[in-house]
């Protein structure tokens, strides 16, 4: 990053003398933050660490990329935002605790989804790229962009309790670029055969850790200072405090020319192109009960969400559904559950394709719409 | 002989162990289906129908990735550490 033109206040200098004090970082190093544009994609779990230390670092002009808005459930790990910021938009309220943390600094908020068509617009105007996203076609959106931008992508993400960290694309002396992520991983998986958000999970402190690393990487590319991650895969695993760090190696058959449907490469179907189950609402459910009336229950949860709450199903989870046609009524009306009504729809789907049954219903909105509108004593999760 | 490092989404396959000692097995992929035939519900995630080892799945002998070494071929010795690799997306997944 080049620090031409570039002057530090009395005021900066103040503030960022523990930095300056550093032999080789310095007020090179310093000026080279204050010149410096980073995109940070995401300010959930990863992206409030990356955002906080990048701010109190002093990067000069930082970039939020975020649509969502603040959740109860969020709280528990992405410490940029308060309770009285539920409801309200994750990006500008960044921005607002950001400026708050250092008004030193410029930031831009795009608040948006990050897509194929806004993507490459978006990260013209940043140098170095960090990636806090959620999701596969996300994670390959962002990679091929900044490999066709020629952007720097700081990668993190995390897993209950582990956590990956790399950066890729990044230049080596000879001009050429190190690896990036689909040299690692060329494909996504499939849906369905990782966890879901609902089975997930993450432990609150994960991203804390990861995301400083992720930040930690970025003042490196920015500063010139050190040696980056790239070519390098780290991992932590909190639970049994092990660390690896990994070989990653370019593949000659990496191409990336154009940025193309991320979805569709996910393997993730539209919602308009999924064959319609049958559904049953809350209330009809609550009725049915009421009436006496026979019919079973299946719960396709996993057995750790079942303790969180159920409503006295039979306990089948997803993966295991396929196998389990012989447990499941052809006499009878058959309501099949789930936390939201997705993957007890997934269900139905797979159960009709192979056993041909026509009594499977749907629960609309699963087990959180009837603790929202039926049974207020149920938690909501 | 090796040891396999098991990671967190594959372990609910895995009776939540997080590493297995192969017995037997003289190169990665023999280890690989070592574990595969112990713990069958992993299969379909490491193991594609023609028993190939996924493209979404890197697996590493030490820090190496084994396209850098012998590929599935690699040997492995009683000291031998094998990680799984698999993509996270991260954030709430």
């Amino acid at each position: 990053m080049h620090n031409n033109g570039i002057s530090l206040s009395p005021e900066e200098m103040a503030r960022y003398s523990r930095h300056i004090a550093i032999p080789e970082f310095n007020i090179e190093g310093q000026k080279k933050l204050k010149a410096a544009k980073v995109l940070v994609i995401g300010s959930g779990g990863l992206g409030s660490p990356v955002l906080l230390y990048l701010a109190a670092a002093g990067i000069g002009h930082i970039g939020i990329v975020d649509f969502d808005v603040v959740d109860d459930s969020n709280l528990q790990r992405q410490v940029l935002f308060t309770v009285d910021d539920v409801g309200k938009s994750k990006a500008e309220t960044a921005k607002k605790r950001l400026l708050a943390l250092n008004p030193y600094i410029n930031i831009t908020v795009h608040n948006t989804a990050f897509t194929k068509d806004n993507a490459l617009d978006i990260i013209k105007d940043y140098d170095v790229v960090a990636d806090g996203t959620d999701n596969f076609p996300t994670r390959y959106l962002v990679n091929d962009a900044c490999v066709l931008a020629g952007k720097v992508n700081v990668y993190a993400s995390i897993f209950r309790f582990e956590g990956q960290v790399s950066v890729f694309n990044y230049p080596g002396e000879n001009g050429e670029r190190g690896p990036n992520y689909r040299d690692l991983f060329p494909e996504p998986p499939p849906p369905g055969l990782v966890p879901n958000c609902a089975e997930g999970g993450v432990i609150g402190v994960l991203p804390g850790i990861i995301g400083s690393l992720q930040a930690s990487e970025v003042i490196k590319v920015v500063s010139g200072v050190g040696e980056p991650l790239s070519g390098r895969l780290f991992l932590f695993d909190a639970s049994s405090f092990t660390t690896r760090t990994l070989q990653v190696i370019k593949n000659p058959e990496t191409k990336i020319t154009e940025l193309i449907n991320y979805e569709q490469f996910c393997g993730i179907v539209p919602a308009e192109n999924l064959e319609a189950v049958k559904e049953i609402s809350v209330q009809d459910f609550k009725a049915l009960q009421d009436s006496g009336a026979d019919f079973q229950l299946i719960d396709v949860r996993e057995a750790y969400e079942y303790e969180i709450s159920n409503l006295n199903g039979e306990l089948i989870p997803l993966n295991r559904i396929a196998e389990a046609g012989n447990k499941i009524a052809k006499d009878k009306q058959v309501i099949i559950h789930c936390r939201t009504g997705k993957r007890s729809a997934d269900a139905i789907r797979e159960l009709q394709q192979l056993y041909q049954f026509e009594n499977l219903y749907n629960l609309t909105g699963g087990i959180n719409a009837f603790a929202k509108e039926i049974d207020t004593s149920l938690p909501v999760y | 002989m090796a040891k396999i490092i098991i990671p967190t989404p594959l372990r609910k396959f895995t009776e939540n162990e997080s590493t297995y000692q192969t017995k037997n097995g003289a190169t990665v992929k023999e280890a690989i289906l070592e574990l595969t035939d112990t713990y069958a519900g992993l299969s379909k995630h490491l193991l594609d129908t023609n028993q190939n080892i996924r493209s979404f799945i890197r697996i590493y002998v030490g820090e190496a990735d084994i396209n850098s070494l012998e590929k599935e071929a690699t040997p492995v010795k009683s000291d031998t550490v094998i990680s799984i690799i698999p993509a996270i997306a991260g954030g709430i997944a």
